[in-house]
Order: C-alpha cells, then structure tokens, then sequence
C-alpha cells in the first residue's frame, strides 16, 4: 500500500482509539486488516484507506478500529499477578471490606475475557471465606467484536491449554464441539462493557482492584498518563493497580508508587510529589 | 538438570518433544509404549513423564496406574499428551494420577505452560 494511504489508516486508528502503530507495522495492518477488506469486498488495504475516507456512518471505521485493537490473552498470564492477587491482596480485601463484604473489581482493557474470567474463578475457588459477599467484577474493552467473544465465554483448545491448568478447565469449562465454554456460574460473574480508557470512566463506581495489564504499552507517554490518571479517580484509597510485566508508572504518572516487594502491582502515591522532590 | 521421560509411540513426536524438553534445560530419554516406560522408570525414576494415552503393548493409562502403584512411583510429574481431548478421558486422567493433560496439537508454547504450572520450571 502506498505511505500515504499507510499514515491515513494509522491516523485513523490513534484518532479513535489513541493506539499507536509505528512505521513499521505493515505486516500487522496487512494480517489484521485483509479480513475487513474481504468483509467489505475490497481488493486490498489501498482500496480500504480509499473507502475509509468516504466512511460516512464510521462502520468501516468501526471495524478497522476492531481488528487493530484485538490482542491476543491468556488465562492467568504470567501467573505471578494473580497468584499475588489471591495470596496478598485478597486476604487483605477480606479483612477491610469485611464490614461492607463487598468486593469490585476492573479489569481494563479485558480483550477476550481471559483476564476477569481468570479472577472470577480465584473468587470462586475461594468459596465459603466469600460466602454473602458481593462481588463486581466490571471487565472492559474497546472493541466491540471481543467483548461479544468475551461474553460467549467461548474459547479454542489452544486458548484454554495457555494458563489454564487442567484441574480449573475440567471444573468449570463443557465442551462444546470443537471449543470450550466456560461455565455461566463463572460468566455471570463478570458484566462487560465497551469503554475507551481515554475517557473519564464515569458511572462505574469505586474500585478496589484494577487490572490493566499490557495496554498501556500501546500509547504514547501523554496518553499513559492520562489513562493512569483515570484509573487513579476510580481506585479507593487502599485499592491496587496491577500493570503488564512491560510496563511502569515510574515516569509515566505521579499518582501510583510500586507496592514494594510486589513486581507489578501499584498503589496510590500517597506522598505529594513536591515532598519527594524537596525531600 | 531435571530428567523428562518422553512416552509415545510416534518417533516424530518423540522427536519434536525431546527438541522442546532439551530448550527448557530438560535432559530427555524416549520410550515407545507404556511398557517400556515402565522398564525405564524401574531403571530410572525420571522427574517428568511426558505421556500419550493410545499406544500399543501398553496404553499410557495404564502405564500412569502401573507407575503410581512402583516404589517412588508418586513422585515424577505426569503430563498427559494425547489427541483424547473430550472432558472424560481428562477426568480419568486426572483421577489416576496425572498433575496435567495437553490435549494434540500441541507447541513449545503449550509445553512450557502447562510445565510451569506444575513446577518443573
């Protein structure tokens, strides 16, 4: 495709959802948009920037958007912050809550529903110490096509031999054809919604836990801030933010301090910055 | 170096897990069907099984029940491998002793997973 029908595409897409794709991702736009092409019955991703152009109602847009926003996930990711989760910091949920008997989780940017369904399951598994608790566990995306796949619970083979441990699939999953679906004990745990995380996440409430792993590797400085930022309005004074095993608050926003000794897991900078700078 | 004893009737498979095993630090010995396994841990009590279930001579079930019942036979990790995906043959699996169960095809991706969780990694 021609770089001016390149840049038109990567514009489109940051305009709408802030990703950034750099100069050299034409194999991703090539794998990632060939499908929309043939969905709209165009020839190649030239004819698709050209279409774009004239996209009058924003479906093409919609999809475009769609298919660059979709990253793949697994369940449990990289163990470790969900093993914290259940060790360290549900413990400590237990006993502070304990008098509300509420929990609320966020997991942003959920992608296939790999993420909140992973922490659903902990909270099951944890059973009779739950008993009469609340649980919310709000799992958010930005594209439209994965939280409808996140919703069906729906997964490969694949999908549910990366993470998953066996005990947990023969538990909770039932074969269904040639996939698995989760259990709707497990699915009804979990709302989803579409969201933008460059917006202020208004209406969803206050959070004791928020996950929002391996995103903000996708945007740019500013755009991290302001996402971090957000996160920081809707997270409760005791509440964690557990970011991807490639990403950081230190640099990037003043509103989160790393939980010391826990690789990956935040918490709300209670120190002013100008102390920090002075001290 | 941890010691994975991969069992399976196909040499291709053998093959293509002994070059995963060996990236992940693991040194590896082969055996064809369960009863050779079985030859092999009487020699060699190994650390890991990697194990398909439909094999000639000696299936990898009843290889699993034949280990678990050998001195020292409780403890290698057992991994099923196998192209018996349905949720009956996990279930029996897991009932006679397997620790986890990949279900064919599968990639170092899935290998390295699925030995992690178990804590061979």
């Amino acid at each position: 495709m021609t770089p001016e029908n390149y840049r038109h595409i990567c514009d489109l897409v940051k305009r709408e959802s802030g990703l950034v794709l750099s100069e050299d991702k034409g194999y991703l736009l090539e794998s990632r948009l060939m499908p929309v092409a043939r969905k709209w019955q165009l020839a190649d991703l030239d004819a698709v920037a050209a279409a774009l152009r004239k996209d009058q109602n924003g479906g093409m847009t919609r999809d475009v958007v769609d298919a660059m926003t979709t990253n793949e996930s697994f369940f449990f990711r990289d163990n470790k912050p969900f093993d914290q989760f259940r060790d360290v910091v549900l413990p400590k949920l237990l006993e502070l809550s304990a008098g509300k008997r509420q929990i609320r989780i966020w997991s942003a940017a959920c992608s296939n529903g790999q993420e909140p369904y992973s922490l659903a399951m902990i909270l099951k598994e944890a059973g009779a110490k739950l008993a009469g608790w609340k649980i919310d566990i709000i799992a958010t995306d930005l594209s439209r096509e994965v939280l409808a796949r996140a919703k069906s619970g729906l997964y490969s083979q694949f999908e549910v031999q990366r993470g998953l441990p066996v005990t947990l699939l023969v538990k909770y999953f039932k074969q269904e054809g040639e996939r698995w679906q989760i259990d709707a004990s497990i699915r009804s745990m979990v709302q989803f919604k579409e969201f933008n995380l460059l917006q202020p996440p208004r209406g969803f409430g206050v959070f004791d836990v928020v996950f929002c792993r391996n995103v903000l590797i996708y945007f740019e400085a500013q755009m991290k801030a302001q996402i971090l930022g957000n996160v920081a309005d809707v997270l409760a004074p005791h509440g964690v933010l557990y970011l991807g095993g490639a990403e950081t608050v230190i640099g990037v926003s003043d509103r989160f301090a790393p939980m010391p000794n826990n690789r990956g897991v935040y918490e709300l900078n209670r120190q002013p910055v100008k102390a920090v700078a002075v001290g | 170096m941890k010691t994975c004893l991969v069992v399976d009737d196909s040499r291709v498979i053998r093959m293509v897990a002994r070059k995963i095993l060996e990236e992940l630090d693991f040194s590896v010995c082969e055996a064809a069907d369960g009863q050779k396994a079985v030859d092999s841990c009487q020699e060699n009590m190994p650390d890991a099984v990697l194990l398909d279930w439909n094999m000639p001579i000696m299936s990898g079930i009843d290889f699993l029940r034949a280990l678990r019942k050998m001195d020292g036979g409780d403890a290698p990790v057992v991994v099923f491998c196998t192209t018996e995906n349905d949720i009956n043959h996990i279930r029996e699996a897991i009932a006679t002793g397997a620790n986890e169960y990949i279900m064919k095809p599968f990639d170092s991706e899935i290998i390295q997973s699925k030995f992690s969780q178990v804590g061979l990694l």
